[in-house]
């Protein structure tokens, strides 16, 4: 089977999610998605020349709401998730650095 | 060299809604952190986004008002990148089938007609607030950054130019002219200082005749002031490297006004690689021709038409017409003192003088001022019949403009009105001849000098209501001058 995806290309990605790979995890998840693009590449079979772009399966436009408040979350239930909070902010590893 | 600047401005507006854009969190700004936050906006697992009408209504408006083509058919995509202040990682904005595209906004500069196009307007989310550890000064927090995710998921008007700006003055003036039209149709209240409209900048330069040169993006300005400064020093700095013959490197630089310089932003935040794809969660707009045209009727008269009109119709000068307009409540109390007072010149003077003097100094809304304008007019009319002095009328207004009590009140109660009646004048300026004799003497030896001093001691006594060209003509009467 030829290469759909490289490991070069898997650890770009996995870059632009911060994502920290092992070796191990490089070669297994090139492996993976190459077989998911393979897989992909069969839908191309068929033809579709006849078959108009399509983001959505739902025959539907305009689905709106008023512009009304609702109750937001308390803060105690905001944090529920959240790993590590300081003075009612949610902590995270800092984001700007060299 | 001399070369030829192009920028193209990116202005994010936020729309003023009660609501966030896809979930019903409030847009309040200042409330504490995290406190106006849900599942939607917070990213959590298996959340349905909705579309708010009215961010996308006052789109629609700010797009027909700004002449562009808003399309039948668009819809959101997300942008993908991995920063926290996107809780989701993604923000939904709008890519490649933006709500309105191919507008353009008219403004003047250096008495010059302008026309910069504009190339789309869409509908985004905006992003929580990231405050850097290293900012605080409290050295166990320098590993970590704080996030406020109340910003997260308010609706985010941006319009785009076309690189067609030459200067950083002319970036300067579409700014302006723009932030009159977002106040016009009070789509949105584009605070500066809370964040309700910013700008980033896309700057180039090339010699002239060339095609566009090596762009760099500009970002961190805080102010309209500091653009026109930030475009500037990049100007300049881009310039000096082409005169050496080096090349502009393609990035994105901060301004940074302590410096006064612009410095390239740090690389970690630079990979662009969004990977845009049709937003799944969220169905894809359709804007019928009766849609436009309900929202058409929302669409006033245009800051820079009302302007051009202001020359025109009412004579006022330039700067005048510039200043009436610069907001629809200001131009709107300025009409409707002219329908009642139709001296537009006069009426100019006041808004332009006494008025927006004290607007300020109490920092009241426009709204709010109890003296309505056809109070004023009626001021100004009492002036211009001589029943009271131009300087008293002073005195009045303040009373009025804080009182919202009307002129005629206010005169006769304060007896501010102007004496005009010769009889009641005779007695103070006997009086006043016979106090200052030397004066009179002096003036009847051909001294001009003392008249004016009688005229001033008559004034004094009537605590400056009596009309002064009566009392010139009585006091001269009395000395045996005739004319």
């Amino acid at each position: 089977m030829k290469k759909i995806i490289d490991r070069e290309q898997v650890r770009y990605i996995a870059h632009l999610a911060r994502l920290e790979l092992s070796e191990e995890e490089e070669k297994k998840f090139t492996r993976q998605l190459g077989e998911i693009l393979a897989w992909v590449d069969k839908l191309k079979e068929l033809d579709t020349s006849e078959v108009p772009l399509t983001s959505h399966a739902l025959p539907l436009t305009n689905v709106f709401r008023e512009d009304e408040l609702k109750r937001s979350l308390s803060e105690k239930e905001a944090f529920l998730n959240a790993p590590q909070k300081k003075r009612s902010h949610f902590q995270v590893p800092k984001v700007i650095g060299d | 060299m001399n070369y030829q600047t192009s920028i193209g401005l990116e202005v994010h507006v936020q729309l003023l809604t009660r609501s966030k854009l896809f979930c019903g969190c409030s847009t309040q700004f200042g409330s504490s952190p995290n406190s106006q936050t849900c599942p939607v906006c917070l990213g959590l697992p298996g959340v349905l986004p909705s579309i708010n009408k009215k961010a996308v209504e006052r789109t629609i408006l700010t797009a027909l008002a700004l002449g562009c083509k808003v399309s039948p058919f668009s819809r959101f995509a997300r942008k993908n990148y991995y920063y926290p202040d996107l809780p989701k990682n993604f923000q939904i904005s709008q890519y490649d089938e933006p709500l309105a595209k191919d507008g353009y906004l008219e403004f003047e500069l250096d008495g010059k007609h302008r026309r910069v196009r504009i190339q789309r307007v869409h509908l985004e989310e905006d992003a929580g607030k990231i405050i850097h550890g290293e900012d605080i000064q409290n050295p166990e927090d320098k590993d970590s950054s704080f996030i406020d995710y109340n910003r997260t998921g308010i609706p985010l008007m941006e319009i785009v130019s076309y690189p067609e700006i030459h200067s950083p003055e002319e970036a300067y003036q579409y700014l302006v002219n723009l932030k009159r039209v977002l106040g016009y149709l009070e789509v949105s209240d584009c605070n500066m200082e809370e964040g309700s409209l910013r700008c980033d900048a896309n700057i180039s330069l090339a010699p002239k005749g060339a095609r566009l040169g090596v762009k760099t993006e500009l970002k961190n300005m805080n102010s309209f002031k500091e653009i026109r400064e930030g475009l500037s020093s990049e100007i300049e700095r881009q310039a000096a490297l082409l005169d050496k013959g080096e090349k502009v490197p393609q990035e994105t630089r901060l301004w940074d006004p302590h410096e006064q310089a612009t410095i390239p932003m740090r690389g970690k935040e630079e990979a662009h690689d969004y990977r845009y794809f049709p937003e799944p969660d969220l169905l894809p707009l359709k804007v019928s021709q009766e849609w436009i045209r309900s929202v058409k009727e929302a669409v006033v008269e245009l800051p820079f038409h009302r302007y051009q009109r202001f020359i025109s119709q009412y004579h006022l000068p330039v700067y005048d017409a510039s200043v009436l307009t610069d907001s629809r409540e200001l131009a709107d109390y300025f009409e409707e003192c002219v329908r009642n007072f139709l001296h537009p010149k006069v009426v100019s003077n006041w808004i332009m003088g006494e008025f927006l003097r004290l607007v300020k100094k109490e920092t009241e809304s426009l709204r709010k001022i109890k003296m309505k304008p056809f109070m004023l007019a009626h001021l100004l009319e009492e002036v211009q019949k001589g029943v009271i002095s131009g300087k008293l009328a002073k005195e009045v207004f303040q009373k009025m403009f804080k009182s919202g009590r009307p002129a005629e009140e206010i005169i006769r109660q304060e007896k501010l009105g102007q004496i005009s009646n010769e009889k009641e004048l005779e007695e103070i300026i006997q009086r006043v001849m016979m106090q200052n004799s030397k004066a009179v003497d002096d003036f009847k030896k051909g001294k001009d000098k003392a008249l004016i001093f009688l005229v001033g001691q008559v004034m004094r006594e009537t605590k400056g209501r009596a009309n002064p060209d009566l009392v010139n003509r009585l006091l001269k009467e009395k000395m045996g001058v005739r004319e």
